[in-house]
């Protein structure tokens, strides 16, 4: 199986924000990690290529400090890295980081492409759906499974409150990954070494820039939730009082 | 409950890192905070090794990761001391015991063993099938090693091995043990010999009591005429100073590991102050007394980690000296001593319970600025180099 990963850099867990001046996202000078979901698929594509044997490439698109999570995947055991390196990355929406990805990969055929369900930073959870549509595969989300079969797939989705599905669907396809699935490994000190004289390739934005449109989304304004403190007295008889309390709590608080 | 680590970086030092360097940190950091945090206290509290981490240290290649070929990774100077000091972020005991498989058995085998003693333990050793411990000190001779008493004598194809070693850390768990003896017939140089721990006449127990390191082994050895062939002796040790070679590695190691016992240290009482309120409902980090003591803390981490990158850098490009090394282990070790007891004085009476690190890296710290040539000598090794006297 030939497989493909889509990883993202994300700025750490944990760490403390700070808005830009403009407003319009945080400050860059943070430290960064592959997106979670993201390791998720990387490790869900180490075990199946273990399992069926072939080779597991793995791309990201963004500025040089994205490369980290390149090499991380290579120590761990991918084949070769792809690298769309440029600042301007960072700042593409979904569908052109799709359109960007789609782009760099022009040329050559994957059996499968899988990236995490959504990323840690801005969650839309968009990518892999459209880079499924753009690259005219079948897709199927949040996949907490993964069986290869004569035919295909055979895949276990996620539902809501503890409910699953298995569906069936051919292969090539892409799959969008669910947190948790697995066991993550760790980077062995000498698949760090190793993951040196791996194949990097990297990707100017100007060979992929023709493909690429106006971002349909962007962010106008990031602010801080200012917190407000508010107090209304419920006056009148026991009755009322609690009529009026519940009925605020199931109109205004919504919590009924 | 104790903090989740956060990292400590207050002058973007990881800038100075590269890629490979900060992948090779964060592999050592999760690995630590996923594996030993988790039963690390127990450990303590019950004196307990943690050897069922010991295949995984193997197969990530923990063991000897600066030594090259045999199974070993290959790291720089740098990586292997970003690992140590992240193991010793966890713990000193477990940090020891990683140094002392290192620095102080698969070194020597690697630098004065021969083709076969170098072929047939180092691959063991690196994948953590077979453990290993350092004698030079004895019972009476510690920072004066030169006055050992232990014997090697030759007979036949033989040498005969007899005397005892004393604070010898994985002692008892070990199945081979670098021992160091003077050679009756070389008038009495010392040298280096592999002795497997199942030999006749060669027993280990462990040392009881102890308040430090209580979750790696500490062991008293006996060679009562422990018979080894001649093959056993390290061929290219010749007198102390292959002894003391192993020793710079082991500290040059202390000195980064001192900055992760420090770093916990400093990460706790920092979190530790800013949840904790007392006086008008405020967090004591709002007081400048306490203040005082987190901006001394990471001003010391910081140098620290200055001194100890730079002595890396110059290790890996072959020109670091002994003092170097041992300005970089006293320094350190002090400045994280001095961290635990800030720290504990920051958590008040929580800090003396196991609910926190604080107490365990301080009581640890300890044997830490003993061992591996104690504080003093240091001073004094410092001392000679700059003013070229002795003053031993």
């Amino acid at each position: 199986m030939k497989i493909l990963v889509c990883i993202k850099q994300v700025p750490q867990k944990d760490v403390p924000l700070k808005l830009n001046e403009a407003g319009t996202w945080i400050r860059e000078d943070v430290s960064y990690e592959v997106n979670e979901p993201d390791a998720y698929a990387l490790e869900e594509a180490l075990r199946q290529k273990e399992k069926h044997g072939g080779e597991v490439v793995v791309v990201t698109a963004g500025p040089a400090r994205a490369q980290q999570v390149l090499r991380e995947a290579l120590a761990k055991g991918a084949d070769r890295a792809i690298h769309l390196e440029d600042d301007k990355f960072a700042h593409l929406d979904s569908v052109n980081t799709a359109r960007a990805i789609a782009a760099a990969i022009a040329g050559e055929s994957f059996d499968l492409i899988v990236t995490g369900l959504q990323s840690d930073d801005f969650g839309a959870a968009q990518t892999g759906v459209l880079l499924a549509e753009i690259l005219g595969l079948p897709h199927a989300t949040i996949i907490i499974g993964i069986e290869k079969t004569d035919s295909g797939l055979r895949l276990k989705r996620e539902l809501e409150a503890g409910h699953y599905q298995w569906i069936e669907m051919p292969s090539p396809a892409v799959l969008t990954i669910q947190s948790g699935i697995n066991k993550l490994r760790y980077a062995s000190l000498i698949g760090i070494k190793q993951a040196k004289n791996k194949p990097l390739r990297k990707v100017a934005w100007a060979e992929v820039e023709p493909k690429l449109g106006k971002n349909l989304q962007q962010i106008e304004r990031l602010y801080v939730p200012v917190k407000q403190k508010k107090t209304e007295m419920v006056e009148g008889p026991p009755a009322e009082v609690a009529r009026k309390v519940v009925e605020y709590l199931k109109n205004s608080a919504r919590v009924l | 409950m104790a903090f989740k680590f956060k990292g400590v970086d207050f002058i973007g030092f990881d800038a100075l890192l590269s890629e490979d360097e900060r992948l090779t940190r964060d592999t050592a950091r999760q690995f630590i905070e996923d594996n030993l945090i988790p039963v690390i206290e127990e450990c303590n509290r019950e004196g307990r090794f943690p050897r069922e981490l010991v295949p995984q240290m193997g197969e990530l290649g923990f063991f000897g990761a600066n030594l090259h070929g045999y199974g070993c990774a290959g790291m720089s100077n740098v990586e292997y001391g970003l690992v140590m000091q992240e193991f010793e972020r966890g713990d000193s005991g477990v940090r020891s015991f990683v140094s002392v498989q290192s620095a102080l058995v698969m070194y020597p085998i690697y630098t004065f063993g021969s083709d076969e003693q170098k072929d047939y333990w180092l691959p063991l050793l690196a994948r953590g099938e077979k453990l290993g411990c350092f004698g030079l000190t004895e019972p009476d001779f510690g920072s004066n090693p030169g006055g050992m008493r232990t014997r090697a004598r030759k007979e036949g194809d033989e040498y005969v091995l007899n005397g005892e070693k004393m604070w010898i850390t994985s002692g008892t768990i070990a199945d081979v043990a670098v021992i160091w003896a003077k050679v009756d017939d070389e008038d009495g140089r010392v040298r280096g010999f592999l002795v497997e721990t199942d030999r006749p006449g060669f027993s280990a127990y462990d040392v009881h009591g102890k308040w430090s390191l209580r979750a790696s082994v500490t062991s008293g050895l006996s060679l009562q005429d422990v018979r080894v062939p001649a093959k056993n002796l390290m061929p290219g040790t010749d007198g102390l100073k292959a002894a003391l070679m192993c020793l710079n590695q082991a500290r040059y190691g202390i000195g980064w590991g001192a900055i992760g016992a420090a770093m916990s240290c400093y990460d706790t009482a920092l979190q530790y102050s800013q949840v904790r309120k007392q006086f008008r409902d405020q967090p004591i980090a709002s007081h400048q007394l306490v203040q005082e003591k987190l901006t001394w803390m990471i001003t010391e981490i910081t140098k620290a980690q200055l001194l100890s990158l730079q002595v890396g850098r110059l290790k890996d490009a072959g020109k670091v000296e002994h003092q170097h090394i041992s300005m970089a282990k006293r320094n350190n070790v002090w400045m994280a001593l001095e961290c635990a007891r800030l720290a504990r004085d920051i958590l008040g009476g929580n800090g003396i319970t196991d609910d926190y690190p604080i107490m365990r890296h301080m009581m640890n710290l300890e044997s830490v600025k003993t061992y591996e040539g104690t504080h003093d000598i240091h001073t004094l090794i410092i001392g000679q180099s700059i003013t070229g006297v002795p003053a031993y």
